[in-house]
């Protein structure tokens, strides 16, 4: 024991717990099982750990102590690949796959949220040797919320607005609204689209938007999570029956098209409009333009 | 080289307006179409597309 312990114990607690806090399995079902969150834990623990050292080897003057923070950042890196390659893997199996923006983009979550609990567990050390346990606590609470604010993206209704519409056929042409989707030849397949089929259009509220609901990516996150969340019909064998999403050339609306098991058009709404923004998708051509006015 | 989309089969009820490597299915009805292209469908894995009412492609997506 000596006078770095209880800030050492405290900077590894608040950043192990931090990791837990942000390691929350929502209906993206991931990680679900048991053995990728331990493995998330001890990657926080050793964040944590990383963290908290880095202070007392200031003070002991050990500069170059700092040096290994360089270390835990190819770590880190490591775990973005990590997480890149599993789901990359995982994804083939998909009925409907999540996309590789949408799998970069969690990949990237997963890094970033480990140098939170670094940075985190350093700054509550850093409070506890410099001023005291309370402060110290205190900047746990801030760290523990600005992370929160950190983590929630944007969500696709902030962007767009989502209209149920209905679906057609114009000959064997099947629409959303006037949005063309496909080429379905066969009238039973006809049918069964009618049938559990919906259509959903969504408007860009801004010019800025249509790039990045344009984003295949993106296009293809809406399409995974709704059928995570609501089933979808289709099997291996059915290639005709896949959801879909197309663009209206004219004005950047999107049609999406959709094939629920449980066809409740309210709570589709409801999850199409609480899609994720992914970060990889998001583009600000309007920014070039103002400017070069100004 | 990786191949995006090919035409696996065609089903038609006018022989004389296909030709070509694909295979060419020959029906006398549209419902013998409907029925051969349904089954062409599950077992080439590929979608039955209508290009008119007398001719349906398969294609692999």
């Amino acid at each position: 024991m000596n006078e770095y312990t209880y800030p050492i114990i405290l900077g590894i607690l608040v950043g192990t717990a931090l990791r837990v806090f942000m390691l929350r399995t929502d209906y993206r079902q991931y990680p679900t099982y048991l053995h990728g969150k331990i493995i998330h834990l001890s990657l926080g623990f050793i964040a944590a750990a990383l963290g908290t050292i880095a202070i007392p080897s200031i003070m002991e003057k050990e500069f170059t102590a700092v040096t290994f923070l360089t270390l835990a950042a190819s770590q880190f890196r490591e775990v973005r690949n990590m997480e890149r390659n599993t789901l990359t893997e995982m994804d083939s199996y998909e009925l409907v796959p999540r996309g590789n923006t949408y799998i970069e983009g969690i990949a990237v979550a997963f890094e970033s949220r480990n140098y939170l609990v670094i940075f985190t567990s350093f700054v509550v050390t850093l409070c506890y040797l410099a001023l005291n346990v309370w402060v110290a606590l205190g900047a746990a609470i801030v760290c523990f919320l600005l992370s929160g604010m950190l983590m929630s993206g944007s969500k696709l209704s902030d962007i767009v607005t989502v209209e149920e519409k209905a679906i057609s056929f114009d000959g064997a042409g099947l629409y959303v609204d006037n949005i063309y989707i496909m080429n379905i030849g066969l009238p039973e397949r006809q049918e069964e689209i009618m049938k559990y089929g919906m259509g959903f259009v969504l408007t860009p509220k801004e010019f800025s938007v249509r790039s990045t609901i344009a984003n295949l990516g993106q296009r293809q996150a809406i399409l995974h999570d709704v059928s995570v969340t609501l089933g979808v019909f289709r099997d291996s064998g059915t290639p005709a029956l896949v959801p879909l999403i197309k663009r209206d050339l004219n004005d950047g609306r999107i049609g999406v098209f959709i094939l629920p098991q449980e066809k409740d058009s309210k709570r589709a709404k409801e999850i199409i409009e609480h899609v994720p923004v992914l970060e990889n998708a998001i583009q600000m051509p309007s920014r070039k333009g103002r400017r070069n006015h100004s | 080289m990786k191949m995006e989309k090919a035409i696996l089969a065609a089903v038609t009820t006018e022989d004389d307006r296909v030709h070509g490597s694909a295979a060419v299915f020959k029906c006398d009805t549209k419902e013998e179409m409907e029925a051969i292209a349904a089954n062409l469908e599950a077992i080439l894995d590929g979608i039955a597309h209508a290009l008119s009412d007398q001719l349906y492609i398969i294609v692999k997506h």
